[in-house]
């Protein structure tokens, strides 16, 4: 490994010159480029968009303009334990014109759980997102109505956590204690 | 609210006023036309007047006042109600006999089966999503193993993928019957119910032979099929191709010459695709509207690319359409079926990864290997390589996805099913605003929600 001011030099030039991997596709293309903290990948031949969480909304309007008509899905993942960030909200757009399907996935952090809504763009993500906050406990920014949508409005904790139990009953074996 | 009806008082004599000129054969009367549903029925005069046996109308038409807010009232619609498909219950509010706002309110049938997947392993996931919607089992589990063998990178036999198919389709076929059945009940077409659900044991009669249970089948597995087609199938399934074809003429006839259904389901709970799409709507309601997007088509899943069949399309998105549609695509998969038919290859009907597959229960007593394999499988499951991948499939109600997060392990960390009708059931407040509460009805049947599948 080289040493000396020269060699961090030459390290700190390069970094620039280090080209973005971006999709072939020109409409994913066009789509992911201004954004320049996004992240593409391509997961199991699957399009893949991981980006910081306050740009999904903006990300949402573009994705939108570049021909993405539906949010077939929103998401969100638990990952305690496994990673440093927590959450992952994990949005699915379509475009049916394009036969394209992108995957968009916004790291969220346990300690700051609001991530901005993609109903303003997609009017079909309301109940997912609702799902999402019922689920995870993550709110929505703009959200026109985030409220429990599965569990009782009077329920207690977020059940997908991983912290949440699996709900086991205590079973006690009465006969275990007895003296033959 | 101002009454913006087209009416004609003259053209009614209401008792106790001054005898007007009657209408002629072609005079057209508007009789409701409320808000922007368009509910017009055509009639002439001399029909009119045949039907309600009387010259006289007394309570046809009125001019509406103007209504302020505490006129409304917010009625609860279920969840206990027989045609609401289930535990789902709307909060209607009502202006008279007028629609103004829905909220569908889900969940009364929740019982956490994501949370339930997290701690089930890959081998016994599919008997847990086959509950979520109960009137497709198959495509849950074909939806899942889809998404586990992504992320194996396994290839699956020909035979298992022609079976896949064969079971899935006639699902559809079934699931589709129920829904044209429970559809002609909420309407009033009671002949319907019966014919549907006759029609629906020929196919579960098919599935327990072959997969041991009529619904819940756990039959689709990751890695191929549970058990190969049963001797003779060849047999059940040519004689229900053949009864199929004219019961389903018989009973499309039967509602398509009714003039009472398709008063009721005409221009009845309309969507446009723009809408369709915006708030996520798939299935035969996105097609209803002529949007042309199947699944089967824009991302083939199984080899069904193999098989020839066409998309059915309606043209103006009401209930009628979405009716129409379903019946469509009834014909279209006995199409599939019969090319499956005609086409099945021979061969395995899993795949013999036995990393993946449990060996056959004789190779226990012969071979070490096969009673470690077995063993293995039974206990601790199968690993799947770490990755997330997200797998759609076309299911009665549309699109159907599985979202799998896998670290490596033999349980997925997260396992998320993109429910259809979930996503579908936020069509009831674009449909049926400023409707008729008897046509919230007849739109919520056509739109085909199980509420197992809503809640999961």
């Amino acid at each position: 490994m080289p040493d000396g001011p020269e060699a961090a030099a030459e390290e700190t030039v390069e970094e620039p010159a280090e080209v973005r991997s971006l999709p072939e596709h020109p409409i994913l293309k066009g789509l992911i480029e201004p954004f320049v903290d996004a992240e593409w990948l391509l997961s199991a031949g699957q399009h893949v968009v991981i980006l910081p969480k306050d740009q999904l909304g903006s990300f949402g309007e573009a994705a939108k303009a570049a021909g993405f008509e539906m949010a077939v899905d929103v998401t969100a993942v638990d990952y305690l334990g496994k990673r440093r960030v927590r959450f992952e909200v994990v949005a699915n757009l379509l475009s049916v014109e394009h036969a394209l399907r992108l995957r968009v996935r916004c790291p969220v952090p346990a300690d700051d759980t609001v991530v901005p809504s993609l109903v303003p763009t997609y009017p079909g993500a309301n109940f997912f997102e609702r799902e999402i906050y019922d689920m995870f406990g993550i709110t929505f920014d703009g959200h026109p109505d985030m409220t429990r949508i599965l569990m009782p409005d009077d329920w207690v904790g977020h059940p997908l956590r991983k912290d949440f139990g699996i709900g086991d009953v205590p079973v006690q074996f009465k006969e275990a204690n007895k003296v033959i | 609210m101002t009454d913006t009806r087209e009416t004609k008082t003259t053209e009614f004599w209401v008792s106790g006023t001054e005898e007007p000129d009657w209408p002629g054969p072609d005079y057209v009367a508007h009789a409701t036309d409320e808000g922007e549903q368009k509910m017009k029925l055509h009639e002439t005069g001399d029909r009119l007047i045949e039907q309600l046996g009387t010259r006289i109308i007394d309570d046809v038409l009125y001019e509406e006042e103007e209504i302020d807010e505490d006129d409304r009232m917010i009625i609860n619609m279920g969840p206990q109600h027989p045609s609401t498909h289930g535990v789902l219950r709307l909060q209607v509010e009502l202006e008279g006999e007028i629609v103004r706002r829905v909220k569908p309110i889900i969940g009364y049938l929740h019982t956490g089966m994501e949370k339930t997947a997290e701690t089930l392993t890959y081998m016994q996931g599919t008997t847990n999503v086959t509950r979520m919607d109960y009137l497709a089992p198959l495509h849950n589990e074909l939806c899942f193993s889809l998404a586990v063998e992504k992320l194996l990178n396994v290839e699956i036999p020909p035979r298992a993928q022609a079976i896949r198919i064969l079971m899935t389709e006639m699902n559809r076929i079934s699931s589709h019957l129920v829904a044209l059945a429970t559809n002609g009940m909420d309407v009033g077409a009671l002949s319907m119910m019966m014919y549907g659900f006759r029609e629906r044991e020929m196919i579960l009669a098919f599935f327990e032979k072959t997969t041991g249970l009529r619904m819940n089948h756990n039959y689709i597995r990751v890695g191929g099929v549970a058990a190969d087609l049963p001797d003779g199938w060849q047999g059940d399934i040519e004689q229900f191709l053949e009864t199929m074809p004219t019961r389903l003429a018989q009973y499309d006839d039967l509602l398509r010459s009714n003039p009472i259904w398709l008063r009721r389901t005409r221009d009845v709970g309309v969507m446009t695709a723009e809408e369709c799409l915006a708030f996520s709507i798939t299935g035969p309601s996105l097609r209803a509207t002529g949007l042309a997007h199947d699944l089967r088509k824009a991302a083939p899943y199984s080899g069904i690319e193999q098989y020839e069949f066409d998309i059915p399309v309606g043209d103006r998105g009401d209930s009628y359409d979405r009716y129409r549609v379903k019946v469509r695509e009834i014909e279209e998969s006995l199409k599939i079926i019969k090319q499956v038919l005609e086409t099945m290859p021979r061969g395995d009907y899993k795949v013999e990864d036995r990393k993946v597959t449990p060996p056959p229960r004789k190779r226990i007593d012969e071979s070490m290997e096969a009673l470690i394999h077995h063993f293995k499988i039974y206990t601790e499951g199968f690993k799947v390589p770490e990755g997330e991948v997200y797998v759609g499939i076309e299911s009665p109600r549309g699109e159907l996805g599985c979202y799998i997060v896998s670290d490596g392990g033999s349980k997925p960390l997260r396992m998320h099913t993109r429910a259809p009708s979930f996503a579908n059931i936020q069509a009831i407040p674009i449909m049926l605003a400023d409707s008729l509460v008897a046509d919230t009805i007849a739109a919520l049947a056509s739109l085909d929600p199980v509420m197992g599948d809503v809640d999961r």
